[in-house]
């Protein structure tokens, strides 16, 4: 689609508020509060305070020696998985959920993949005494089902989402649904750096708080800024928070989506790389589609990077050339996930191992180049599917 | 082609409630449209809004998203649709849906194919004014009618501009909610009606949980129409059996129009 009118949230022509009427006050409203705790030294303090003290940040950079010495590159990784509830989703969680309780909200909804946004969101919930609900396609909550229990026993009502493909993209329909029935009470805490605006902007601020920390570490430690900077991206936002602090350093940013199954076989979820501009969940973005404009199925092992959309501001930096967008198969990201663990004790989340994907790849970055990983989140959720997989039983 | 304004002056002069139905595009089985349209509007719809399957339809309740999903299993392409639209003349159709489909090869283009094949106008679901500029252009160019929906939550100075952008008539939506049969009380439409009409004259029209005459009547005593969707989608999706139920569906059609007459 050509023509979108220029409005409020643009990132270059995307982004925008493709929504029912019902929730654009509930949308000026979040913005509105959010400009004003963001300029509020009281809220900023309680924000940091309960990242210190409660999801245990900074968290630290690692050196990959042993990944280094394979690859003959210089690798360092920032760890989001060492957060309190094992990814970066809590970074978000803490913050959309302070803004709630602001706003008089006492009941939360969230949609999630993985599952791990949906944890987070349920144990801030638990820490600030908020009503949780999650909604979680039916297909994730078996794959992902550990997180399910988990999410139950911080006391969030998980809510199994049999539309559609039964996974991300449905999830965030029913959790829409939700939000326009329930907008005067309920604020929606989506997980990733999509949907409407004010989420892509005020999801990067709260999430860019990791390539603040990882740049001043790095920079700290090595006196000098990394060549390369290496996130996955579903909807983006541990992408976009960690990739922020970087966009005006003479840095190579590289995005990782999920190959799936292989680009050229269809079943992927990697929209930058293989779809096109259009209209999903509030916000005008590359996403994946057919010729009539109908949302095609994803596929990917990793169920928070099985999405067609992705956040608005990763389309404009595709367009600008300032991030590289490719992707990692299935088959690649599993190897990585086998590599990261033998040579470096890190178990990593399915989702974060497609960002380790091409420093195994031959003839991928230049040899010796200082590159800067973000391990997005831990593997605990993938042991199960990864067992089987890998064949790890006997 | 009957035109919206028309069809609303004329309903104006003998004092009667519009009755507005719903129907998806696909679902019954896209041959059967013209048959259906040709139905509702002999039995007495005085508007017919087509709806456009999309696969994430996110303002719409569990009947109108699997009524969707069953036109699009049968392959049902907004190509399709514009075409078995063409040569209906009996009542103005509005084409409703969400932005992507529509705009998918560019909205310049869908508004002059929507044109063509005979809509009066649009209503969709995901638009707003705010993000609606090109929209409204490319809609005044092909002649068709740009109809925003108004909320019970929005503010007097949204209401001013969903008023503003509005042409045919205004689709106020009765409750915070998604669309489907059912509803309690009428006070917060009644409210927003009252809304609407202090700020403009076009038509004000009641949509999402309007399912019977009984609600039809409630409505078009303070609206100038009342909108049924999810209600109907059901019957034809039970009772239409390639057009064996055309009675009965003829029939209710009438008890509804019936029930708008005030
Ligand atoms: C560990 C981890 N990394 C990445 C993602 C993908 O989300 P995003 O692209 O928003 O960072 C998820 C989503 O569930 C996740 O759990």
């Amino acid at each position: 689609m050509a023509a979108v009118s220029p409005s409020l949230g643009r990132f270059g022509p995307y982004g925008g508020r493709y929504v029912p009427e019902t929730l654009v006050p509930a949308l000026d409203e979040f913005e509105s509060s959010f400009r004003r705790a963001w300029a509020d030294p009281g809220f900023q303090a309680e924000f940091e305070g309960l990242l210190r003290d409660y999801v245990g940040r900074p968290t630290p950079l690692t050196e990959a020696r042993r990944i280094s010495e394979r690859t003959g590159l210089q690798v360092t990784v920032k760890r989001e998985d060492l957060n309190h509830t094992g990814a970066h989703k809590i970074n978000n969680a803490l913050g959309q959920c302070l803004l709630a309780k602001r706003m008089g909200k006492s009941r939360i909804i969230a949609e999630t993949g993985a599952g791990q946004h949906g944890v987070a969101t349920a144990t801030v919930c638990a820490l600030l005494g908020l009503e949780c609900e999650v909604y979680m396609g039916e297909e994730d909550c078996s794959r992902q089902e550990l997180n399910v229990f988990r999410m139950r026993l911080l006391g969030a009502r998980v809510i199994p989402v049999s539309s559609g493909t039964r996974t991300l993209k449905d999830a965030l329909n029913e959790a829409m649904r939700d939000w326009v029935t329930n907008v005067r009470t309920t604020h929606y805490v989506i997980g990733t750096a999509a949907g409407p605006h004010p989420y892509p902007e005020i999801v990067r601020e709260f999430q860019s708080v990791i390539g603040r920390e990882a740049r001043a570490q790095y920079l700290e430690r090595h006196g000098r800024l990394p060549d390369v900077g290496i996130a996955c991206v579903g909807g983006g936002s541990n992408a976009i928070g960690f990739f922020h602090a970087f966009l005006n350093d003479p840095m190579d940013l590289i995005g990782i989506e999920a190959g799936g199954l292989g680009i050229p076989s269809g079943h992927h979820a990697a929209p930058l790389t293989a779809g096109s501009p259009g209209v999903l969940h509030g916000s005008y973005s590359y996403m994946m589609q057919d010729e009539d404009g109908q949302v095609l199925p994803t596929h990917s092992v990793s169920a928070g990077l099985d999405y067609p959309g992705v956040g608005a501001e990763h389309s404009y930096l595709k367009d600008s050339g300032r991030v590289t967008y490719r992707s990692a198969s299935d088959d690649e990201a599993l190897r990585a996930f086998q590599e990261v663990a033998q040579l470096e004790g890190l178990i990593a989340a399915f989702e974060s191992a497609h960002a380790f994907v091409p420093l195994f790849e031959r003839g991928g970055l230049s040899p010796g180049a200082r590159v800067l990983v973000n391990l997005s989140g831990r593997g605990d959720k993938d042991m199960e599917r990864a067992s089987t997989l890998l064949g790890l039983q006997s | 082609m009957r035109q919206l304004g028309e069809v609303f002056g004329r309903l104006r002069e003998k004092r009667e409630g519009a009755l507005v139905l719903f129907v998806t595009a696909g679902d019954p089985p896209l041959a059967q449209l013209p048959a259906i349209l040709e139905t509702l509007a002999t039995s007495g719809a005085d508007v017919i809004e087509v709806g456009l399957p999309f696969s994430d339809p996110i303002a719409d309740g569990p009947v109108i998203q699997a009524s969707s999903q069953r036109a699009l299993d049968r392959g049902t392409k907004t190509a399709d649709v514009l075409a078995a639209l063409r040569g209906f003349d009996l009542a103005p159709v509005v084409l409703m849906g969400y932005t992507n489909p529509m705009a998918r090869r560019g909205l310049g283009r869908f508004a002059l194919d929507a044109a063509g094949a005979g809509a009066a106008g649009t209503i969709v679901c995901d638009l707003t004014p705010d993000d609606a500029g090109d929209w409204r252009e490319a809609s005044r160019e092909a002649g068709l009618d740009t109809v925003f929906l108004a909320a019970p939550t929005s503010t007097d100075e949204r209401l001013d501009r969903v008023c503003e952008a509005s042409t045919g008539f205004v689709y106020a939506v009765s409750r915070t909610g998604v669309t489907g049969a059912g509803h309690e009380a009428w006070d917060e439409a009644r409210t927003l009606v009252g809304r609407i009409r202090a700020r403009t004259d076009l038509p004000v029209c009641v949509g999402f949980g309007v399912s019977g005459p009984a609600d039809v009547r409630e409505v078009c005593s303070f609206a100038d129409g009342a909108i049924i969707g999810s209600r109907l989608v059901t019957l034809l999706a039970d009772r239409w059996r390639g057009g064996e139920g055309r009675e009965e569906v003829a029939a209710w059609v009438r008890e509804a129009k019936a029930a708008a007459r005030r």
